[in-house]
């Protein structure tokens, strides 16, 4: 095959480009823990979740799927996501019945099989508030807003005094009965840094959730915020929260 | 010589005017006491808090790494269907087609890099099914559900449909 001078140039170029990009990583390639090579730019990300509540079936797969992710307790149930059905009554909006059996960790079984009322799935997690209240009460600064927009918690750190389990809006938080520290919802920060997504995306069967990079022009979370109409949980607290509904009923909570 | 006439004097002077404040070497012992608490809250304070603290923000900037640093457990779409192209293919079209495999089969992470001979599961019974499929009123109307027992009776789902791609045998 003959190379013309331009193809070389093309070629060359695109060699230069990727040593400079893999010259960070190749310590920990060589060192056989490539995952751990630096190429992940936090700076790059704004990360957030996207829920279709029409797509929401209440089969409880991310729900399991976290727990055995993230090495969460099965009992008590603790959960970092769970699914909540509602139950309103057109008689008394105001009033929907909540139920959340093991958090949906088995499923729901029918209970309003006569039809009576609006009966729907709504999966829960953190939102991942830009301007969360569990950051702003803890007293060490054991919990943060991360550059790329997640909120995590520094376990080393955590003195598990609780006070963001109760500052937070959401009921997202518990503290772990092995640790002693708080535990919540990481975004599988562990996956999204490594270009997977997260566990309850993976096993969503119906994909009602999506992991939505806010700072991608390319991500579809921007034709869904467009073509939706769109609320996150408890807006007038003004938490930033970045889990985005669609299709969410004003009688959720 | 000159020196010490002049010590002399100044401890003449000493003695003769009275001191302005009486009390001023336990001003300096104070004062002393006082630095040597900044000294050592500094030098605690040094040695407790992280070097890596705030580098970021209030925060332990190495807690990215620690969240980071756990074993991925899901392996992911990609690597199933990286080996597994059969079922792909079967699948492929389907209405199941959008489903991840480990949604049915569990947490697939070791057994797709190889660190144990761990199988997926072969879910059995239709317990399974019926997570999703059982007739339930929070489902949304598109969604394909039965009451299994008008349905189907006692017999299991993989008699008439594959899991795979659910139209039937």
């Amino acid at each position: 095959m003959e190379t013309s001078r331009r193809d070389f140039l093309v070629i060359g170029g695109r060699l230069l480009v990727m040593t400079a990009a893999t010259a960070g990583a190749l310590e920990h390639v060589l060192a056989g823990t490539p995952e751990k090579a630096p190429t992940y730019d936090t700076a790059a990300h704004w990360w957030a979740m996207t829920i279709d509540i029409d797509l929401c079936i209440g089969c409880g797969n991310c729900v399991r799927a976290c727990k055995a992710e993230n090495d969460v307790l099965n009992e008590p149930f603790y959960f970092r996501t769970w699914v909540e059905r509602y139950h309103v009554d057109p008689a008394d909006m105001e009033h929907p019945t909540v139920d959340s059996p093991n958090g949906g960790f088995d499923g729901f079984m029918e209970r309003y099989p006569d039809g009576s009322g609006k009966t729907f799935f709504v999966p829960k997690l953190c939102n991942h508030c830009a301007h969360s209240p569990c950051v702003q009460v803890c007293p060490v600064g054991a919990t943060f807003e991360t550059p790329d927009g997640v909120v995590l918690v520094d376990k080393e750190y955590c003195i598990g005094c609780r006070y963001c389990v109760q500052a937070c809006p959401y009921g997202c938080r518990y503290i772990d009965p092995r640790t002693h520290t708080a535990d919540k919802c990481t975004l599988c920060y562990h996956r999204i840094t490594r270009g997977l997504t997260t566990a309850c995306v993976e096993t969503c069967p119906t994909g009602a959730r999506q992991l939505a990079d806010l700072k991608n022009p390319a991500d579809p979370i921007h034709e869904f915020l467009r073509a939706n109409k769109i609320q996150v949980l408890k807006a007038q607290m003004a938490t930033g929260a970045k889990v985005y509904y669609a299709g969410l009923d004003g009688a959720v909570r | 010589m000159v020196w010490l006439a002049v010590m002399a004097a100044a401890r003449e002077r000493r003695v003769r005017v009275a001191p302005r404040f009486k009390d001023v070497e336990h001003l300096l012992r104070l004062a002393g006491l006082f630095l040597a608490g900044v000294l050592i809250f500094v030098i605690v304070r040094g040695a407790l808090v992280p070097d890596d603290f705030g580098a970021l923000g209030h925060y332990r900037a190495g807690a990215l790494a620690s969240n980071r640093d756990k074993p991925v457990v899901h392996a992911g779409q990609a690597a199933c269907v990286g080996c597994h192209v059969d079922v792909a293919e079967v699948r492929a079209g389907s209405l199941h087609a959008p489903l991840g495999c480990e949604g049915c089969h569990g947490p697939l992470g070791a057994h797709a890099s190889a660190q144990d001979d761990r199988k997926p599961v072969r879910p059995e019974g239709r317990d399974l099914c019926l997570r999703c499929h059982a007739a339930n009123a929070g489902r949304p109307a598109w969604f394909r559900t039965v009451v299994a027992t008008e349905h189907a009776g006692e017999e299991r789902c993989i008699t008439c449909h594959r899991p795979h791609a659910p139209a039937l045998r």
